[in-house]
């Protein structure tokens, strides 16, 4: 992969790099953006913020619930043990694994759908281990040569590194 | 954050992980000895039976399971106080949502070692599982004892993973400050975290929808616990305000377990600069809130029995008032209730000490409540000619010991292997807060950025 980035303090100074990048063309995705903290206040902060994280959610807690009643419904209808004529399979004690059952499956998928879509787990990427000094990286990923002079002047005053 | 703060709080934070003393050694020497004790314990009581502990007939549920009811107690107070500190955004939680959920994982996790205890033929454990014996028979799903599994494995997983989320960024940062070994076993578990803003992103909308989730399933899990004693037909135990009566006592025991450990972590650590006394104040207030609603709910309990005068609740009622058991009974009111509304009531007293000396008496008084449930309840049962008495054992007292010092020890190695306070989530918290429809350049230039 090769890179071109800075390191910035403020994130005011991070958000006016991320400006001038975009209005030289540099394509969104090209654009990295590195902190050791969220910035939730900055436009940069705002990328990349759209997540269908709490419909998968809500797909794990169905899949959960659907799951347990299944499995409650076969284990008590193969062996029925029939009790002074009450229910085989009773709706309020099924209510208890059903109610965990389906919140499991909504935190299960939760975190599954964390790792998937942040790509945690497969490394590689833009990085600096000054980050975790406090520092904001603003770097373009495998920049074309015509746009190397708008990148550093984008990137400027910051002192500019390269990855080859 | 400047960089010079954000440098100080990097090293206070990593210090500890950085740098081991002797005490700390000693520390872990004097804990682990106890919890060897523990499982040698265990072990003999496996080796010989459960006939070395002293439960009997009729008083078959002891020490084991008040310590299960104590521990899934405790337990509470981690993780829905920080998911419900998480939820309304109160910015003064932040130093102390880690510990919190920290307390809850390894509470669980001892907690739930008391019903395998309390088996006697622990390997015989499968059988609660969802899983068909040879004859194609299945565990009963309406059993309390079943739903016990569910609620609690669910509730343990989901609060280890609430715990590990937020600790992925600090990995990182300690992967960063560390070399050799340590720098590849830390980037292992940040998971190959950068810190970009789909990174932070993912991670806050988890942790939203996580702390939504959780709050519900801890509620459900004392209440499941709660069930084991109101399903059965024992005097003062079939009562329909069991599940919010157990629900409060947790949470209650919970913030008190939590106070504790912050105000150790405070001095042992030597983080006053980040848990101040508004942490301890606040967490105090919540203390004698739950002090009130706990005394609410005994006092309910207490009198509707005595109005009811059954026979066989009277047995119990008037042991636990003015028998054997009633000096129990009136220190754990004086420390659950009359102690902390002065201690931490009175705002002249609402000092760190105040609220930790108020915070033990509460950890004992609720050990208290929950031997006083057991208890009694099975001493005096319906039938008089089988009324019984239960003493605990040398074997029962030294698993019973190993479990306090077990947290000890948790935490003790959890401070030397993770940083006690969420570095990112303190660093959020020290941004500089501007209007988000304040332009850009305008609050730069009136030096809310600088």
């Amino acid at each position: 992969m090769k890179a071109i980035y800075a390191l910035y303090v403020k994130p005011a100074q991070v958000q006016r790099a991320v400006d001038d990048l975009e209005a030289a063309g540099i394509a969104d995705a090209q654009i990295e953006i590195v902190s050791s903290e969220p910035f939730e206040q900055y436009a940069f902060g705002q990328r990349d913020h759209e997540t269908w994280m709490p419909w998968f959610a809500v797909t794990g807690a169905v899949i959960g619930f659907s799951a347990i009643y299944a499995l409650m419904n076969y284990a008590q209808q193969a062996w029925p043990l029939n009790t002074g004529g009450m229910p085989i399979l009773a709706v309020y004690p099924v209510v208890v694994p059903l109610f965990e059952m389906t919140m499991l499956g909504a935190v299960l998928a939760t975190v599954a759908t964390l790792v998937v879509t942040a790509r945690l787990g497969r490394g590689g990427g833009l990085y600096d281990p000054e980050v975790s000094d406090g520092k904001i990286l603003v770097g373009v990923t495998n920049p074309s040569e015509s746009d190397i002079p708008a990148i550093e002047r984008s990137l400027a005053p910051a002192q500019i590194k390269r990855i080859q | 954050m400047n960089p010079e703060a954000d440098r100080r709080m990097t090293e206070d934070f990593l210090r500890p992980l950085l740098h081991t003393t002797w005490k700390f050694y000693v520390a872990v020497a004097f804990f682990g000895s106890i919890v060897l004790a523990g499982f040698a314990t265990w072990g003999y009581q496996i080796y010989t039976g459960i006939g070395i502990a002293g439960i009997n007939s009729p008083v078959f549920w002891g020490f084991y399971l008040v310590n299960f009811v104590f521990w899934i107690g405790i337990s509470h107070a981690g993780t829905l106080i920080s998911a419900i500190l998480r939820l309304v955004n109160a910015t003064w939680r932040r130093p102390i949502t880690r510990c919190a959920e920290a307390i809850t994982a390894f509470a669980l996790m001892i907690g739930a070692m008391f019903p395998l205890i309390h088996l006697g033929r622990v390997w015989l454990f499968y059988w609660l599982l969802p899983y068909p014996s040879q004859r194609g028979l299945w565990p009963n799903f309406r059993s309390p004892l079943v739903w016990d599994f569910f609620a609690i494995t669910t509730y343990l997983l989901s609060s280890l993973l609430f715990l590990l989320l937020p600790m992925i960024p600090d990995f990182a940062l300690v992967r960063d400050k560390t070399t050799g070994i340590r720098s590849r076993i830390y980037g292992l578990l940040s998971f190959g975290w950068r810190g970009t803003p789909k990174h932070w992103h993912r991670l806050e909308s988890g942790m939203h929808i996580m702390a939504i989730v959780i709050l519900p399933i801890a509620v459900s899990v004392h209440t499941v616990v709660s069930f084991d004693f109101s399903m059965a037909v024992v005097p003062m135990w079939h009562s329909t305000i069991f599940g919010p009566y157990f629900v409060t006592g947790a949470i209650f025991s919970g913030i008190a377990a939590l106070i504790i450990a912050m105000a150790l972590l405070r001095r042992l650590l030597h983080l006053e600069y980040y848990l101040r006394p508004i942490h301890f104040q606040n967490m105090g207030k919540l203390l004698v809130t739950m002090s009130l609603l706990w005394g609410y709910f005994v006092f309910n309990e207490r009198l509707t029995v005595w109005y009811g005068n059954e026979s066989h609740e009277t047995g119990v009622f008037w042991a636990t008032q003015a028998g054997d058991y009633a000096p129990f009974f009136w220190t754990m009111v004086i420390v659950n209730f009359v102690v902390p509304i002065v201690l931490v009531g009175i705002r002249r007293f609402r000092t760190i000490t105040g609220t930790v000396i108020a915070s033990c008496g509460v950890v004992v008084g609720m050990w208290l409540e929950r031997f006083l449930i057991i208890i009694p309840s099975l001493s005096y049962k319906q039938l008089s000619y089988m009324w019984g008495s239960y003493a605990p054992t040398w074997a029962e007292l030294t698993i019973m010991a190993a479990t306090f010092a077990g947290i000890a020890l948790l935490f003790l190695l959890f401070s030397k292997f993770v940083p006690i306070i969420s570095i990112w989530e303190l660093k959020v918290g020290d941004q500089p807060k501007i209007e988000t429809d304040q332009p850009l350049a305008d609050a730069e230039a009136e030096g809310e950025l600088a």
